[in-house]
């Protein structure tokens, strides 16, 4: 049968439009969540923010006013902690899976690092309880760290490994070739090629681990007053707002809200900054 | 996914004859380096089968031969570059000054600063300027230059890359032509002071006139230094070498000063391929 000039073209032309007008209208609809949550969490958080928001401890229950001070000092030690631990350990096993993990125990490794971002975070925390806070009798900012420095571990591992397998062969024999050790090879060349992309990496997992509240519930609890003891309770934003919003005050309610704007705008700052930072030491 | 540690059994390798050392023409003055029945594997397939050749001092030697023959394989072994890739092996002795590179008390690195190597694609470091590629193999050592601007100076002058860029050291050195991205590789390997530079197809990524000026770089360096270059270009081979070396299914067919390699081939496996027969 012989289809009519210019109609195999027009279906095509059809095909096309649909297609495309399916992609935006997806695209619409995953975006529209994200910018309604942000513009929602922007109107209700922007009221509860003060000058006492930032410097004052949480007042007593009952009276108005006070401010998240420690909760705020109190994240960024626990997401501090969780660097220390996630970092050195993900980076590494990242490495060590890009340079040297061609064999079975590499699988494993690889094997055992998706699982992981796979488990809900409440284990990790139920984990870390067991593990560090029944045998220290209390909880503890550690603990906090701890967990969360797990969670960071599989994100940082496989971004790692993925980063470095980018950096072309041609790299590391044209350092070997200039009589340079494996492990210079592996650090100041492909490591320091690929850490544009692998910072980007650390921010998702900073961020993830900004935002967690369920392993810190049983981890580094929380705490009302100040406290820089990493074997005390330590506030943090995520459990702050967690319990001011179950409150049933409305001033609570509204500190809550600007909790989460702050955290929010954290992690957006942090993010940027880094990339800025990675960026200005790359581009000359 | 490469294997690692995936190393054949000995009784799986069969021995090749041997061809006897004394069929390859040494040349006549001094070699600097020699290759004495090496063989090389890439996990259980030999990719040479036992080469004899002596690389003379301060001279170019060439090495041609259709793809596969093991030429680049074959100079990868002299400066231990060859064990880099996973599974690879060698057997057989490398002597660089009369003494081995090969044995459990050579450090393969030490062996790569004296005999330095150019790739065939250009690859400068893309995190770093000109400045620093040019001083990278020092840097990265973690050895302390007298005078990184001269250092840098003069190994860019050796490379003839100086004039084109003196103005723009800070410029990321990717920043460069891909002739001149080489020419920033050869001086990078220059600026170690090697004793040998190997050369595997420096060209074949280039264009006719990036191609020309690194000719004429090669015929400059090779007066002061030994240089093994692979090369496809038999014309290549001809305008720049001294000694050629033609190479066949990871055997060394002939070896001859180039002159007499080109126009009295005494093998008829050589005559076939530089008159363009096959490869």
């Amino acid at each position: 049968m012989k289809a009519p000039p210019g109609e195999p073209y027009l279906r095509r032309r059809v095909v096309d439009v649909v297609a495309r007008g399916l992609c935006v209208l997806m695209f619409v609809l995953a975006v529209v969540p994200l910018l309604s949550l942000l513009t929602y969490v922007v109107k209700q958080g922007v009221g509860g923010l003060s000058w006492s928001f930032f410097t004052e401890l949480p007042k007593p229950v009952g009276e108005t006013g006070g401010g998240m001070a420690n909760a705020l000092t109190g994240s960024a030690i626990l997401v501090g902690l969780a660097c220390a631990v996630g970092m050195p350990v993900g980076i590494l096993a990242g490495i060590y899976l890009a340079e040297y993990g061609k064999n079975r125990f590499g699988d494993a490794v690889r094997f055992c690092a998706d699982v992981l971002s796979g488990v809900p975070s409440i284990t990790v925390g139920v984990f870390v309880y067991t593990l560090i806070v029944l045998s220290m009798k209390r909880f503890s900012a550690l603990a906090g760290g701890v967990a969360l420095g797990i969670l960071m571990l599989p994100t940082v591992t496989r971004t790692t490994e993925e980063l470095i397998r980018l950096v072309p062969d041609t790299l590391r024999e044209a350092a070997l070739a200039l009589g340079v050790p494996r492990w210079r090879a592996t650090l100041r060349v492909v490591l320091r090629t690929a850490l544009p992309g692998i910072a980007t990496g650390l921010m998702l997992a900073v961020a993830r681990a900004a935002g967690e509240t369920a392993p810190l519930l049983f981890t580094a609890f929380n705490n009302r007053f100040w406290s820089a003891s990493l074997d005390k309770p330590m506030a943090s934003l995520p459990v702050q707002i967690f319990t001011y919003a179950v409150s049933p005050y409305d001033d609570w309610h509204r500190q809550a809200w600007a909790a989460a704007l702050v955290l929010v705008a954290a992690v957006l700052v942090l993010n940027v900054a880094a990339r800025l930072v990675v960026y200005g030491r790359t581009a000359r | 996914m490469m294997f690692m540690g995936a190393e054949p059994p000995r009784s799986d390798t069969r021995k090749e004859p041997m061809a006897p050392p004394d069929v390859q023409t040494p040349p006549p003055n001094e070699h600097k380096m020699r290759a004495e029945a090496l063989r090389a594997w890439f996990g259980r397939s030999l990719a040479l089968k036992g080469i004899n050749l002596a690389i003379a001092d301060k001279k170019v030697t060439a090495i041609i031969g259709p793809s596969g023959c093991g030429k680049s394989t074959f100079i990868r072994c002299l400066n231990r570059m060859h064990e880099v890739v996973p599974g690879a092996r060698v057997e057989g002795t490398v002597l660089l000054d009369g003494k081995p590179i090969y044995g459990p008390t050579v450090d393969a690195v030490r062996i790569r600063r004296r005999v330095g190597m150019v790739f065939q694609k250009p690859n400068p470091f893309p995190t770093m300027s000109i400045r620093e590629n040019v001083l990278a193999g020092a840097r990265l050592n973690g050895l302390k230059v007298q005078d990184p601007e001269a250092l840098v100076e003069r190994a860019l002058k050796q490379a003839a890359l100086w004039d084109e860029v003196k103005d723009k050291l800070g410029q990321s050195g990717m920043s460069l032509s891909g002739g001149q991205q080489q020419r920033l590789c050869i001086a990078r390997a220059l600026a170690l002071e090697p004793e040998v530079l190997l050369m595997d197809e420096p060209c074949s990524a280039l264009d006719p006139i990036a191609t020309a000026r690194v000719e004429e770089l090669i015929h400059e360096i090779g007066e002061r230094l030994t240089i093994a270059i692979v090369t496809h270009n038999m014309q290549q081979a001809a305008r720049v070498s001294d000694f050629t070396a033609f190479f066949l299914l990871g055997e060394l067919v002939e070896f001859a000063e180039t002159d007499a390699l080109f126009t009295k081939p005494q093998d008829s496996r050589t005559e076939d391929y530089i008159t363009g027969r096959f490869g």
